[in-house]
């Protein structure tokens, strides 16, 4: 019987049938963070339980964090670390904490340590966790009550998802980068049409994509309510593992990490790049997004009554008007981080746009590397520098920071934000504040320019 | 739980996620309680505290609504538990809507939030119910899968795995440790070394 990458993936992490219908699977690595943890370790203490796998979890703290110093800037911060660092050392799991060399955002940081194999299943805490399909692994994000569950059992209850494949296909034009492919890909599906569903995202665009690439578009598959976002694994995946600290490992490694050519997907989608131009968000969802050279859309292109008052509503809390166009809406900020986009890949595209130029006076412009490693590594190569000659604060300390200001990076009432984040939601950077998803490129360029503009008037000039 | 019965309350946007469901500065804590105050607090509240008398929550026809009515693909976004702990701090017991996202609907499984499922035109006329009637009561009935309002009743979809959690009202992680032998059967099947083990 012909198997997707998804249903082969399941079936070798398939412990039993249960009763209700849902599936008991093997968890072959978890991750936590310092703010969904907390409560899952307070279960295992009141029911008298311990950790069955010790060594097959990490913690990192990453969400609480200031990235301007390497301690808790507050006392709650504090509180938080502490308690993940004292839950860890009772239980026996590492934890990279603010002055360990390899800290940084855990869905960054765990690639990097070669952690990540196909054929792996790994959970976490956090819904980003669907970047790992971009090596052939099964990530998905997990809550509280999973996370204790996991750390107890090893284990997770599974629904077992549909399979829906996206087929990207499609020559791109200079310029475009795996941002503006998922946000192309996330604006024509829609938020939440793959609710339900594994996604495997394939085609000759997704094949030509760097590793780099493939996590930006895994990672933000979650928008689509994509529960798994999975890509084949090829000659690339396993180059990307040589030379990591852990050299991830897989109990499968037989097994063939690909969909199998009869395999039918009950959902399939074709989405055409060719010709996409640079993609900026302009409401409050992240399937509300415009081609840099569209206008935004009016209020007769809503159907139902219903989607008249999202726009609206969207509309009103961006400050913008409808059939406006994009270009040249000034901002306040400019923000470079995030699980989606703070890799090694992005710093080096946003600092070739900055290179001798300067941050627009008026625009507060911060860059946060994705971890410690991403950090030195690009001080090495005299990316920091560029990003300082340029007017960037270039952050000493890695986290999660302003993409979803629960440490010190907050955005004001009304403030815009050119973001390299994932989630445009009301009030995510700051209450009131208004962000626009963009590539790291994009949002370099907007520093310089101090608005929205397209990023290839810079780069081919 | 085996039903709700309840104030209705309207909300239908779409895409409600949990940042507007539980913003980010009610996270920092370790423990479960104390989140009823987070919910929707944006909308509900002025940035000094005080109530804003537009929001749904705070009209008194749906104060205190243990069921809510909303758009499709609520829960979208962050992984947060503290959303559905919020929203049954609150009162909130069932929702009915459309569709949920993943995580959101695992999370409301493992704290008896009830999350129904309807057709976007069921869901739609039962909104036009509601409002028409400000504070009417709605039950939702998980043993016959069945939402009524007056003499109106319209079936709801739910799986049976999580049907019967929420009539079970189980310890998860304590049933599962009752499989211990089929995991440790599994465990033992894998080759040897085949494993990550994390360097600290």
């Amino acid at each position: 019987m012909a198997r997707t990458l998804y249903d082969k993936l399941l079936d070798t992490h398939k412990i039993c049938d249960l009763p209700d219908g849902d599936i008991l699977v093997y968890v072959d690595f978890h991750i936590m963070n310092e703010y969904t943890s907390p409560q899952a370790f307070s279960g295992l203490g009141s029911k008298g339980l311990s950790v069955r796998q010790p060594e097959a979890h990490l913690a990192i703290v990453d969400h609480v964090n200031s990235t301007q110093i390497d301690e808790a800037p507050d006392p709650v911060s504090k509180l938080l670390i502490d308690n993940l660092e004292a839950n860890c050392e009772k239980h026996q799991i590492a934890c990279y904490g603010l002055k360990d060399p390899r800290q940084g955002i855990e869905h960054v940081v765990v690639p990097e340590q070669g952690i990540v194999a196909p054929g792996m299943l790994i959970a976490c805490g956090d819904s980003h966790t669907t970047t790992y399909g971009a090596l052939g692994a099964l990530g998905f994000g997990i809550g509280t009550s999973e996370v204790e569950h996991v750390l107890a059992t090893q284990t997770l209850r599974y629904q077992k998802l549909k399979n829906m494949r996206i087929n990207v296909a499609g020559q791109l034009s200079a310029g475009i980068t795996a941002k503006d492919i998922i946000m192309h890909v996330i604006r024509k599906v829609g938020a939440g049409a793959a609710n339900g569903y594994a996604v495997e995202f394939a085609g000759q665009v997704i094949e030509q994509l760097d590793m780099a690439g493939r996590m930006t578009v895994c990672n933000m598959a979650v928008e689509l309510g994509a529960r798994a976002a999975l890509i084949a694994a090829d000659q690339k995946t396993l180059s990307a593992m040589e030379g990591k600290a852990h050299s991830g490992r897989c109990a499968f490694d037989k097994e063939i990490w690909q969909t199998d050519i009869q395999a039918v997907f009950d959902r399939e989608v074709y989405i055409d790049c060719k010709d996409i131009e640079p993609l900026v968000t302009w409401g409050i969802s992240p399937d509300q997004a415009v081609a840099i050279g569209e206008k935004l859309p009016v209020l007769e292109q809503m159907v139902t009554d219903k989607q008249q008052s999202d726009f609206t509503r969207a509309m009103e809390y961006m400050g913008l008007a409808p059939g406006q166009s994009i270009v040249n809406v000034p901002i306040d900020m400019a923000f470079i981080g995030s699980c989606t986009n703070s890799r090694i890949d992005d710093l080096r595209a946003a600092a070739e746009v900055l290179r001798g130029k300067r941050v627009a006076s008026g625009v507060v412009a911060t860059v946060i590397p994705g971890s410690a490693s991403t950090k030195v590594q690009a001080e090495l190569e005299g990316i920091d520098q560029v990003f300082i000659d340029a007017g960037f604060d270039w952050r000493p300390q890695s986290g999660c920071s302003m993409c979803l200001a629960m440490n010190d990076d907050i955005a004001e009432n009304r403030e815009r934000i050119a973001s390299s984040t994932n989630r445009n939601f009301e009030g995510r950077q700051g209450r009131g504040a208004r962000t626009h998803l963009m590539s790291p490129a994009m949002v370099a360029a907007a520093a310089v320019a101090g608005k929205i503009v397209d990023v290839r008037l810079f780069t081919q000039a | 739980m085996e039903q709700v019965t309840g104030v209705a309350a309207p909300m239908p946007q779409h895409n409600v996620d949990t940042d507007i469901i539980m913003p980010k500065r009610f996270l920092r804590t370790i423990t479960r309680e104390g989140l009823a105050d987070g919910v929707f607090a944006d909308l509900r509240f002025k940035e000094d505290g005080s109530e804003k008398p537009d929001f749904v929550l705070n009209q008194p026809s749906w104060r205190g609504a243990s069921v809510l009515v909303v758009g499709d693909n609520f829960g979208c976004g962050s992984s947060r538990e503290h959303a559905v702990w919020g929203l049954r701090q609150l009162g909130v017991e069932a929702i009915i809507g459309t569709g949920y996202a993943g995580i959101f609907f695992d999370n409301a499984r493992k704290n008896g939030l009830a999350l129904a499922i309807l057709e976007a035109s069921q869901r739609d006329e039962l909104l036009a119910k509601i409002n028409a009637n400000p504070g009417a009561q709605v039950s939702v009935d998980v043993v016959a899968k069945m939402i009524t309002i007056g003499d109106w009743k319209v079936a709801f979809q739910m799986d049976k795995a999580t049907r019967q959690a929420l009539l079970d009202d189980r310890d998860d992680t304590l049933d599962t440790l009752k499989l211990l032998a089929e995991i440790q059967t599994y465990e033992s099947a894998l080759p040897d070394n085949s494993c990550v083990k994390i360097i600290k």
